[in-house]
Order: C-alpha cells, then structure tokens, then sequence
C-alpha cells in the first residue's frame, strides 16, 4: 500500500465495513457507531429496528420515450447488483419490501423521466427502488419527494457499459418527514453516472450514495445541495468506490445553514482500491452558514491503495455569512434580503447549473429562494420575540432598582 | 447645491468592559464637490464617524444629527443611506464568498437607481473603470474581495465609487497599504468621480502623500471624538512635520 502524500490518514477502512441484507446481522445499535453518531437517532429509531410497512405506495410520473417503470417481484434479477445494505436501517427496508420499483432507461436519447412520491404518511414504510441504464443508454431520472414520510428506503443504480445516466433525489418533505435512504450505484465500463441529491425538506433526511466505478474508464459527478433551516437535520455519506483503472470521480457538495439548531453533515469517503491504477479523484464539500445556532459538520476520508494514480485531493470549509458581509452589501445600496437572496443564489449556483435539467434548475432555484423567505418570517418574528423578551427584562431591572 | 451636514454628533460602542464613548460632539458640514481632510492618531473615532454616517449596527447614536440636503439620515437604514448618496469605502473592505465581483456590481447598480441598467451602457462603464484602475478583466468573475491584495481590495472599493456614483463619499484611508503607482490610480479615480459628478468627499487618512493628488479643501484634526482644530491644506503639512502633541495636552484619550 502506498500513500500519495503522509496526510493522507484513512480514519476507518471503508472496504471492511460489514454489509449484509439480513437486518439480524447487525449489531443493536447504540448511537455510538460512526455511522449513527450525529444522527437524531429517537426520530431513526422506528426504521432501524421496528416493523415497516414494506407495501407499494401509489406514485406518479411521466411518460416519457425511452424509459419504463413498473412495479416487479423483490426476486428479480436485477436486485441486489448494485449493491448490499452497510447499516441496520437499509437491512431493515430491504427485508420488509413486497415490491421492487424498477426503472429502465433503454434508449440512446431517452426523454427526462420524472418519479414524483408524495403518498407516503407517517407510518414508518420501506421502499426499493432499481434504476437500470441498459448499454450505450442516456437519461435522465429524476425523483421527487414530498409530503409525509417515515421512510427508509434502498435506491440501486445500475448503469450498463457505455451509459449515460443522471440520478437526481430532491427532498421536499413535510417538516416533519423521517428518510433515510441508502444509494448504491455500479457504473460499468466508459459509463458515468452524474448523481445529485437535493435536500430542502424534511424533519431528518439522510441520503447516502455508495457509488462503485466497477468497469475500466468508468466516471461519476456527484453533487449535493442542501439547506437546513432551523430544526432540520440533513445528512449525506457519498462514498466514491474506485475498483477498476482510469476510473474518474468529482464529488462537490454545498450546503446552507440557517436557523436554530439546523444541523448538517457531510462525510465524503473515497477508496481508491489496489486495482484502481490511473484513478483520477476530487471531493469536496462547502458549507455556508447563515446565522448563530447551527451546526455544520464535514469530514472527508480518503483511502489509497495503489500507487499509481493521476490524482486525489479533498477540500472541506465551512464560511459564515456574517454581519461584516450584509452591512458591507447594505452599504452599497442592496437591502438585507436581496443581499442574504444574493449570497446564497451565488453559492449554490455552482450545484444547481450542474443538474442538466433546464426545467428543474429554475424550480430548484426558486425553492432554495423560498426557503430564504420561509426563514425570514421565522427569523422576523425572534427578532420580535428577543425585543420583547429585552423590554421585559428592562422594566423587571427598572422594578428590581424601583423597590 | 447638495450638503453633507453633520452636527453635534454623539456615538458610543458596547464593550466587553461597557460602553464607550467615542464621538463627542462631531460638527462637520461637507458640501457638492468639496474635499475635506481628516486626519488625527489612531484611536480618535475616524473609522467611527465614517461608520456611524454609514450606519453599522456596532455604532450607536447617542445624540446629534447627520443630514443629507436636510434629510436625516441616522433613522434610516444601511441600504437607505446608500440609495440617499451615500458612500463608504472601507478600511477593511470585507470578502463574500460566492458572489462574483461583476455579479455584486450590477446587483448594487440597480439597487441604487431603482432599475437595473441598460446592458450594453453598463458593460462599457465597467470595462472603461476597471481600465482606468488597472484592475484585470478576470476580477469581474472573482468573488467579492476573497483573495484581493491590499492594493486590489482599495481599487475595488474606488470602482464602486466611480460605478455607483453617490453623492457624497467618506474614504477611510483609502490610500494606506497602497504603493506610490497604485496611489496615483487610486486618487486619480477619486478625481475622475469628483469631476463627473460633483462629489462631495470626507478623506480619512494618516498622511499627506495622498492629499498631493486629491487635494483637500478643508483638513480637519481630529482628536479623542471630535474636530480640535481646522484649517486648509497647510494644516496638513504641519501635522505631518510636527505630529499631534499639541492637540494632546489635556485631552483624555482611550
Ligand atoms: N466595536 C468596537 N468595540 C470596542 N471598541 C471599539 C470598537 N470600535 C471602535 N472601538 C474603539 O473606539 C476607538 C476609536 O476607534 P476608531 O476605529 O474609530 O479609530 P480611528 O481613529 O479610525 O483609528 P485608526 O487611525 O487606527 O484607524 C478606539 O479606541 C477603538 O478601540
Ligand atoms: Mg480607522
């Protein structure tokens, strides 16, 4: 095993962690494991270890040429090839589904396919779902999320040799919704797989992509946006699997704090694995916090075992937006909410022009403007409730001096 | 006839000691196309009146008045005074991740005139300021002051001057940290604006190198909160010669 470069410390071998598909192979968990460590785990605790309801759930989506979705039996082939569950609440959602939500992209020029899952409730449920580029296909998928959910769930990717596939998760729960989904995708030879997640809504969201580049020349772009305003907790584990040669990762992902107690993480694993010659490699998260309260961690993990490779780097950096930068925009004439408006539109740009999809962008960039506004409401009214709370102490200070 | 008037201005600061008075009653009154030199040792409440006229929250108002053409600017807010004319170049111009400088520009612009600015006008004024100030094309595509040089930081601050054009502007040693050929570039855009639009100037500095390329009309010393002594640009050739022990005797400073 040779390093790149000596600060280059694996912090855990990513290859050995255990997987499995039986829930009863994974040890109770405590909420002292890596894995669970940041979690609200009273919230996760129903998917991790309760009954779930594993029955199909209605959706919507669609018509589009080039693409199918149906509903299959859990025993097709296709299940299982991306990969296998690494914590106790996907093993959970694999055990309990009935049914697997298969999707194919099967032609070269396939129309944009969007999954809209918005009848879930509070009933803690399990789903599967298997998306499948076949060879030498191109398109684009796209699942949407939104109202209640108490959901674990598992997302494989297949992308077939030569294929051009983009994923995008949004997340747009309820404020009270619980999902935590696990990805694992499995890009073939010349393939790539550009895979983004976006998560707004929710009350506990966690995403986590294994993404495995098994074929020779096989690439991925992944990307993460999210902003968690106060209460919210959002987290994201991409772990980039480089097995084959000349095999090619860029992992960026930015995230918006804003809020009392709005908490994200982001822990970026790459493995170049002993195989992997010719790996070229680049993570990074940023993260932009917006006010007093929040929490933001980010930790990237790097693991190399060859020596032979183009490159691998990572960067992490968590900046504020702090009251220097609005009054220096104010003093230039821009009012506080364009300035906020101003500075969160040019951070999370970067993400969204990246997602490939005309139509979405412009949503996209109206619901990360819309969660601005949500948050200044909420901001507006402290601002109100603090004044009231300082008047109160005032006037008890004046009668504590009075008698 | 446009006026900057600024009388018997008050200004204190929470401290982790309890609040400070700075200002002590700061009389001033700056009109269209006049330059006025402040000049006085560190630690006497510069930076604080040119901030207290900006408006930032750190600095409260304990009394007195600052009116723009007899509008009084100290109830309005930050963006408010900027959109009445008023204008503040830093002394720590302050970095904004992800929004890039030609971004920040047009977004100030059209803030300030109420309407964003016809496109093709707009890329020509830009080009031509930043060429005047030497400034590189690709700064337009940097973010705001990440990464500036001192020097970049101060011609950035003067393009905004020239782009926005304000009425009135307070330069808080503006010229400090510059090289001679970045002083003469940086003042000559102090003139440009001067010239084009009549602006009325509050010149904060430390030395006179500055005040051979904009000349003052007034230069004001200014000593523990307030105006000691005034006078024309003599004033400033006998501060530098003979410091400002004499303004010190008796008055209480920090
Ligand atoms: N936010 C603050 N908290 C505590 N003290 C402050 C604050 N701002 C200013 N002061 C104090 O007020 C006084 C005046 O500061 P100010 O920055 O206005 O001085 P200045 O004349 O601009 O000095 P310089 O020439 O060094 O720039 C100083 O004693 C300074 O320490
Ligand atoms: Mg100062």
């Amino acid at each position: 095993m040779a390093l790149a470069s000596p600060s280059v410390v694996p912090v855990q071998t990513r290859s050995e962690r255990p997987s499995s598909t039986d829930v009863t192979d994974f040890p109770a968990v405590t909420g002292r494991e890596f894995e669970w460590k940041f979690a609200p785990l009273d919230r996760i605790r129903p998917l991790i270890e309760g009954v779930l309801d594993g029955s199909p759930v209605a959706f919507q989506y669609s018509e589009s040429a080039g693409t199918t979705v149906e509903w299959v039996d859990r025993a097709t082939a296709v299940v299982g090839v991306a990969g296998t569950p690494e914590d106790r609440a996907s093993a959970n959602a694999w055990g309990a589904v009935e049914k697997v939500l298969q999707i194919r992209v099967t032609s070269e020029e396939a129309e944009e396919l969007l999954v809209r899952r918005e009848h879930f409730d509070q009933n803690p449920r399990a789903a599967h779902v298997v998306i499948e580029a076949l060879p030498n296909s191109s398109g684009t998928v796209i699942l949407e999320h939104r109202g209640d959910a108490d959901l674990s769930e598992n997302v494989e990717i297949v992308v077939g040799e030569g294929a051009q596939l983009t994923v995008v998760t949004v997340q747009e729960w309820n404020d009270s919704a619980v999902h935590v989904s696990s990805h694992f995708a499995t890009v073939g030879r010349d393939a790539n797989l550009r895979h983004v997640i976006v998560s707004l809504g929710g009350g506990v969201v966690r995403v986590n992509p294994s993404i495995h580049l098994a074929g020779q020349g096989s690439s991925t772009d992944a990307f993460g946006l999210y902003f968690a305003d106060a209460g919210q907790y959002l987290e994201q584990r991409p772990y980039i699997d480089h097995q084959a040669a000349n095999t090619r990762s860029r992992v960026n992902y930015k995230g918006a704090l804003q809020g009392a107690k709005a908490h994200t993480v982001w822990v970026g694993d790459v493995l170049i694995g002993p195989h992997a010659d010719g790996t070229d490699s680049y993570e990074q998260n940023r993260n932009l916090v917006l006010s007093d309260g929040t929490r933001a961690d980010s930790i990237p993990n790097l693991e190399i075992e060859t020596g032979n490779i183009v490159g691998a780097g990572h960067a992490s950096s968590t900046g504020r937006f702090d009251d220097e930068q609005l009054f220096y925009l104010q003093s230039r004439g821009i009012s506080e909410e364009e300035a906020r408006r101003l500075v969160v539109r040019g951070f999370l740009a970067e993400i969204i022009t990246q997602i490939g999809s005309p139509a979405l962008e412009e949503r996209l960039t109206a619901a990360v403007e819309a969660e601005l506004v949500e948050a200044e409401v909420v901001r507006a009214a402290a601002g109100v409730a603090s004044d009231a709370a300082a008047a109160a102490s005032a006037d008890a200070a004046a009668a504590g001096a009075a008698s | 006839m446009s006026v900057l008037k600024i009388e018997d201005l008050h200004v204190s600061v929470e401290t982790e000691q309890g609040t400070k008075q700075i200002l002590r009653g700061v009389d001033l009154a700056v009109g269209e196309g006049e330059t006025h030199a402040i000049m006085g040792p560190n630690g006497s409440g510069k930076s604080t009146l040119a901030y207290a006229i900006a408006g930032h929250p750190k600095y409260h108002v304990e009394g007195g008045s600052v009116t723009l053409d007899g509008v009084e600017m100290l109830d309005k807010s930050v963006d408010e005074r900027a959109r009445a004319g008023l204008f503040l170049a830093m002394q720590y111009p302050v970095e904004i991740p992800g929004v890039s400088v030609s971004n920040f520009l047009r977004t100030a612009k059209t803030a300030i005139d109420g309407q964003a600015p016809a496109i093709r006008g707009w890329i020509k004024d830009l080009d031509s300021s930043m060429t005047a100030l030497r400034m590189d094309k690709s700064f337009r595509e940097r973010n705001v002051n990440e990464g500036f040089s001192g020097g970049e930081k101060k011609r950035n601050e003067i393009l905004q001057l020239e782009l926005l054009k304000p009425k009135f502007a307070v330069l808080d040693e503006t010229d400090s940290g510059l090289d001679v050929d970045a002083l003469k570039i940086v003042s000559e855009g102090v003139n440009r604006a001067k010239e084009n639009t009549g602006l009325g100037i509050l010149l904060i500095t430390h030395y006179n190198r500055i005040l051979r390329y904009v000349k003052p009309d007034f230069v004001h010393v200014f000593v523990a909160g307030k105006v000691a002594e005034q006078g024309g640009p003599e004033l400033a050739v006998r501060l530098e010669n003979e410091g400002y022990d004499r303004f010190l005797q008796g008055a209480n400073v920090g």
